[in-house]
């Protein structure tokens, strides 16, 4: 997919793609950036432990993103390049923007496509597309605490932790049977990371959850407004919190994508008129893209030899 | 078991606020099966030795030596004999004596949560208030690890019936229960596990006449039932009688007089027990 602001050739506008004046390199100075590197390697030391780190204002509201900004302001080098997701999607404004502003800022080559991106940093979805080792994917967390629904106390979450007790934990599934009669968090659904830490994998779909484990990519996690960092190392087990007899499952559709025709990736729901037409698309643009560019291919193909075959 | 040896025994406890005396070298021994009454007036110290007893409050010396013998918490406590092996000496047998003021916090709380049970005087301390009755008996069985949401629901429906609540009320969050009702659910959260050693304080505080009988007539068939020790602390010494096998009387901070209920009450030696008992009124 090409974008607006991908338009731009270099050179053309060689002014633009030089790093914002005035600014230092990814906008945050260096000692923020080693002070939050330093937070991420103990994250990844504990596998799912919530560091707290002392989170910088960013030029925009938290909740737009601002953990999963610094994570990427810290770890961003003129080498890398950048791809922006927003509940899978690279073109709507969240995306758009932060993208713009690491451009801006670093003046880093940007891409929507998941195989070219060294650093993703996500909002609420993981790419359909399997990550390799020599990729991070950053996520912005609202809340990193897992535990907060039941226990409003961040003293006694932290002895929680500590302690390995987990009990609790349970009885948010439990009550979550005993109201739907299934387990309906769809999103944001606890996972017990290395078997230790119960973690909360930021927004995600319930969908994404299996990708989080063994996963050969980095997996960091910044939560701007609490000021906490977390990391899924790669290749960590990460399990989804169930009942033997509710075990855990991802979501399924009845039709394929509208677009695109797959079958195996995660559907958004779009509401069409008022009059209950709906269609099912991929939430993932860049996947959608791609495999309506292999179905047109295999399309022409077909066409191609049917028609050598007439001959 | 071997009912030749205490369950819990406490040695010279004192606990100070700073110059002022919460409670004052008090001793004393619990059995299995045995309800302890400790009687007293507001501030007589009362609540601070419970706390002391249950673990939740550290004395400023004393001991608190109780027996486990459960399996279960020898298993879990094999999982992590190398935070806190050298705190207690491990008998042979299967009956260990443990110091709870010496084992590390984690430990101290699965205890409370297995072996010993704690209910509050207000439910909305021992209640999740928010999550269904359900949830609260279940949550100690998942805390020690039951992953299966069929029996948890079994559990709770049995033990709703137990504490005599309507079955269809097991999904009702414990804010939507009367305070008779609440009291009763925290009972059943407690006793789930199948403790041995239950604390009360003031169970039947705050609940009207007819409420306190029934809440004492289940006290009392539980009891009996499940074979429970009970440390019971109240001022109401009508509830005491009832209730308890054996009395300490507490008067500012210090135990005046103690032995079995029937004698205390109906031949008290000191001043304060005999003000006590003669303040009641007699019907």
């Amino acid at each position: 997919m090409k974008l607006q602001q991908d338009l731009h050739t270099p050179g053309e506008h060689a002014d633009q793609e030089a790093p914002l004046a005035g600014y230092n390199f990814a906008y945050l100075d260096e000692s923020s950036k080693r002070m939050i590197r330093r937070g991420l390697l103990k994250a990844v030391a504990i596998p799912g432990y919530q560091v707290p780190f002392a989170g910088r204002e960013m030029p925009m509201p938290c909740g737009w993103g601002t953990g999963g900004i610094q994570v990427t302001a810290s770890l961003i080098g003129k080498e890398d390049v950048l791809k922006v997701i927003d509940q899978g999607s690279d073109d709507t404004t969240n995306a758009v923007s932060i993208r713009s502003f690491f451009k801006r800022t670093t003046g880093v080559a940007t891409t929507t496509h998941t195989k070219e991106a060294t650093l993703t940093q996500t909002r609420h979805r993981i790419p359909e597309e399997p990550l390799r080792e020599d990729q991070l994917l950053v996520y912005q967390a609202p809340l990193p605490e897992p535990l907060r629904w039941l226990e409003p106390s961040e003293q006694e979450t932290r002895v929680l932790h500590a302690l390995e007790e987990y009990g609790i934990m349970n009885v948010k599934i439990y009550e979550n049977i005993m109201r739907h009669g299934t387990i309906a968090m769809s999103f944001d659904y606890p996972v017990r990371v290395a078997g230790r830490y119960i973690t909360s994998p930021s927004p995600i779909p319930r969908f994404d959850n299996p990708k989080m484990n063994q996963c050969p990519a980095l997996q960091l996690f910044g939560a701007g407004r609490e000021k906490r960092l977390y990391a899924i190392p790669p290749y960590t087990e990460v399990k989804s919190l169930d009942f033997e007899d509710y075990p855990f499952t991802v979501q399924h559709w009845d039709e394929p994508c509208a677009i695109c025709g797959s079958r195996t990736s995660y559907l958004d729901e779009v509401v069409l008129d008022d009059e209950g037409t709906r269609m099912f698309v991929c939430s993932d643009s860049d996947a959608c893209q791609a495999t309506l560019a292999k179905k047109l291919a295999r399309e022409a193909a077909g066409k191609d030899t049917s028609e050598a075959s007439d001959e | 078991m071997n009912s030749s040896i205490p369950l819990l025994s406490a040695r010279s406890l004192t606990k100070l606020y700073g110059e002022h005396v919460g409670c004052q070298n008090i001793s004393l021994d619990l059995w299995p099966g045995e309800v302890l009454g400790i009687v007293g007036e507001s501030g007589s110290g009362k609540s601070t030795l419970l706390n002391m007893l249950s673990g939740r409050l550290a004395p400023t010396s004393g001991q608190v030596v109780y027996r486990s013998t459960d399996c279960a918490l020898s298993r879990e406590r094999h999982a992590t004999t190398t935070q806190d092996a050298p705190n207690d000496n491990t008998n042979a047998t299967q009956c260990r004596e443990i110091d709870l003021h010496a084992l590390s916090e984690g430990e101290r709380r699965r205890l409370l949560r297995t072996e010993l049970g704690y209910v509050h005087q207000n439910p909305r301390d021992g209640l999740r208030m928010r999550v269904s009755a359900g949830a609260n008996i279940g949550e100690r069985l998942m805390a020690r690890g039951e992953r299966h949401y069929g029996r948890l629901r079994a559990t709770a429906l049995e033990w709703l019936d137990r504490v005599e609540l309507p079955r269809e009320r097991v999904d009702d969050a414990p804010a939507s229960y009367s305070g008779g009702m609440q009291q009763r659910l925290q009972i059943a959260r407690n006793l789930v596990t199948s403790p041995r050693l239950v604390f009360m304080d003031e169970p039947t505080g705050g609940l009207d006449v007819s409420v306190q009988a029934r809440l004492l007539d289940l006290i009392h068939r539980l009891v009996r039932d499940m074979d429970l020790a009970v440390i019971l602390v109240t001022h109401d010494l009508a509830v005491a009688r009832l209730l308890s096998h054996r009395l300490m009387v507490m008067y500012h901070g210090h135990v005046v007089e103690q032995g079995l209920t029937d004698q205390v009450l109906d031949d008290p030696h000191h001043a304060y027990t005999q003000l006590l008992v003669s303040s009641i009124l007699q019907g």
